[in-house]
């Protein structure tokens, strides 16, 4: 048992014991879906299915759909891209860094975020697999599989290459961590359920957990592993995407700060995220106990420290370019800020840089609605980061011949909502089969002052008969 | 049937709703000298496997060994490609360069790494999909927790001072359990 201060706050409100915890978390599994989730669920899958059909349409017309042009090639499906992974990065920081770093706050919101995270790399993955035109021929593009052509290998000296190693490994190592996770809870599940076919999967997914300590103890050590592991994977997946940029020559994108920053940019991104998905789903779950204010309090808190992050880089790559004597990195920041897209310059420096600030008051970390919104805030201003960095960098590069300007066709603006309809299809999924709380994990965190009841235990929540034992070595 | 070792067992099942209960009963327990077969909890109570003596877990090496698998998949791989079936001459640089390897390698390292640890966590637990699981007590992944002594370690005479240690420390329920014929995790 870790020792915490008396001051802290708990981690789960309202004197809820360990039934109450599995009788919170799995209500809405175990109830038929309501008409709102039906409705949320309804209108994602719609959106879904315009994004493929616009994504078929690319297909069948070509990339010549989107509104790219000889100067800009990469344009709204690499901002998409990078968009989606950065959001994907706040899931692993959560369950992977958080847990090294022994912050337990992470327990009742990790498995959320680190659904989040598979999802929006899923997004994420689409856009360069779009991108190639023709996919299905795209494996002998970014795989080493023999040929006949020589063989003629992939170049394992390019950046794009090792993103492609870096994606597969992070959204593969995040769905096994994930679904770790899930099993002693698919087991809580299994052994509640009443309908035999929900039995009958969640048994067969929960591999035959049964709770032995012998179990626990091999799998606390996996998990510690896997954190291990994870962290500096999570740390590098970004640090590669941005290896996409910086070791091109393009002005605006061949600087060394780009790793760090970009990574500060993703959990920043990621938690903006987090925090809008979280303040929606503890209010309709009635999670209010299990994810406080005070866990909304500290991801508030880590948004304003990535996001101040991030406005000091952009204050010093302006800085290095002017340092740097270089003509044409100077002006592709003056063509930032006052170029023909100075709107997204300044739309991500007022959504990333400023917003953020507010939640230096905690009546606005603790007031739910202004949460969300500027959460949002967020979402957006990091979209246009990866905008400004991708788009106006390459519009204006070397020789002013061949500068042009980019305008989005409806088919990448219409495929770009469509994966929003992928990624909350898959989310609304997710509320509604799986516990969206790490019930067994956050079971951990309650204090042993909370409710024994010796007798039966349907109706724990009525009896707080609040024992006196302090410590777990105390009681008796 | 003559071929299937019979593994039936027979438990003696007491039952706790707190973690410090446990633990404080199979120290009583083990002070007087009855061994504790296991312990089904909802969630790990730290400290609980020293206590039952459980040693610890070879898996980390097994990590280890299946990440340097990667690293070495990795960098033969491109060796081979890059070196020796395939170089490619741009604009005189080494087709083979040791910094460009690194972000490959790192990824396959973490990869074979993790799944190599994961599967082998599943084998050693004896944990596949669709497996029976031998439910102690079916409230074992909400709220209870369950310790178990196998009767045959222990005398017949014994049973009741057994039983009267557990509810001592706050064991709400006592009980017992036949398992038949399953596979028991060592």
């Amino acid at each position: 048992m870790s020792y915490e201060s008396p001051i802290r706050e708990p981690l789960v409100t309202g004197g809820k014991g360990y039934h109450d915890i599995t009788e919170g978390v799995l209500a809405p599994l175990e109830k038929k879906p309501n008409m709102t989730w039906l409705a949320a669920f309804g209108l994602s899958a719609m959106v879904m299915t315009m994004g493929v059909s616009l994504i078929i349409w690319t297909f069948f017309e070509g990339i010549g759909a989107w509104g790219l042009n000889k100067t800009i090639g990469w344009a709204f499906d690499i901002t998409n891209f990078v968009f989606w992974v950065g959001i994907g990065h706040a899931g692993t920081l959560i369950s992977a860094i958080l847990l090294l770093f022994r912050q337990t706050w992470r327990n009742s919101i990790n498995r959320a975020a680190e659904a989040m995270t598979i999802f929006a790399v899923i997004c994420a993955a689409l856009f360069p697999l779009i991108h190639m035109g023709r996919p299905w021929v795209g494996a002998f593009w970014v795989l080493p599989l023999p040929n006949t052509r020589g063989s003629l290998w992939v170049n394992f000296n390019s950046p794009l290459l090792w993103d492609v190693f870096a994606i597969s490994t992070y959204f593969s190592v995040s769905l096994v961590f994930w679904y770790l996770g899930l099993i002693p809870d698919l087991a809580s599940i299994r052994d509640r359920a009443k309908n035999k076919i929900a039995k009958a999967i969640y048994g067969a997914l929960s591999m035959g957990w049964n709770g032995s300590t012998r179990t626990w103890h091999r799998y606390e050590i996996v998990s510690l592993i896997l954190a291990g592991l994870a962290t500096p994977l999570v740390l590098s997946v970004h640090t590669i995407v941005s290896f996409d940029f910086a070791t091109s020559i393009v002005p605006g994108w061949h600087t060394t700060i780009f790793p760090p920053y970009f990574v500060a940019g993703a959990i920043f991104s990621g938690f903006g995220m987090v925090q809008t998905l979280m303040v929606v789903t503890r209010k309709v779950y009635k999670l209010e106990n299990f994810i406080t204010l005070s866990h909304m309090d500290a991801m508030a808190k880590i948004v304003i420290l990535t996001g101040s992050l991030v406005g000091i880089a952009y204050a010093t790559e302006f800085f290095i370019a002017w340092y740097s004597g270089n003509t044409y990195e100077q002006y592709a920041f003056i063509n930032r800020m006052f170029g023909p897209y100075w709107w997204s310059y300044w739309a991500m420096i007022s959504c990333n840089v400023i917003t953020p600030q507010l939640f230096w008051f905690k009546k606005v970390r603790e007031n739910m609605l202004l949460t969300f919104i500027i959460s949002i805030f967020v979402n957006i201003g990091m979209w246009f980061e990866r905008f400004v960095i991708i788009a106006t960098s390459l519009a204006r590069d070397f020789m002013p011949a061949n500068w042009a300007l980019y305008t989005p066709t409806y088919v990448e603006v219409g495929i770009f909502i469509g994966t929003f309809g992928v990624f909350f299809t898959f989310f609304f999924l997710f509320a509604k089969f799986l516990p969206v709380v790490n019930m067994f994990e956050v079971k951990t965190l309650v204090k042993d002052d909370t409710v024994v009841d010796h007798g039966h235990h349907d109706d724990h929540g009525d009896q707080h008969s609040h024992s006196a034992e302090a410590g777990v070595s105390h009681s008796h | 049937m003559s071929s299937y070792k019979d593994t039936t067992k027979n438990f003696l099942l007491g039952k706790f709703h707190k973690p410090g209960q446990v633990i404080n009963s199979v120290k009583a327990l083990q002070g007087e000298g009855f061994s504790v077969y296991d312990v089904y909890s909802p969630f790990p109570i730290h400290g609980l496997d020293r206590i039952l003596g459980i040693k610890r877990s070879r898996l980390t090496i097994a990590a280890f060994l299946f990440g340097m698998t990667g690293t070495c998949t990795a960098l033969s791989m491109m060796l081979y490609m890059m070196y020796f079936d395939w170089p490619m001459d741009i604009g005189g640089k080494p087709s083979y360069l040791a910094p460009a390897a690194v972000p490959v390698s790192f990824e396959l390292t973490v990869l074979f790494a993790a799944f190599g640890m994961v599967f082998t966590f599943f084998a050693v637990s004896k944990m596949y999909p669709g497996k029976k699981p031998v439910i102690m007590d079916p409230r074992v992944t909400d709220d209870v927790m369950v310790l178990a002594i196998e009767k045959s370690a222990i005398e017949e005479a014994d049973q009741d001072k057994i039983e009267g240690i557990m509810m001592s420390h706050g064991a709400f329920e006592i009980s017992e359990k036949t398992v038949h014929n399953e596979l028991f995790e060592v």
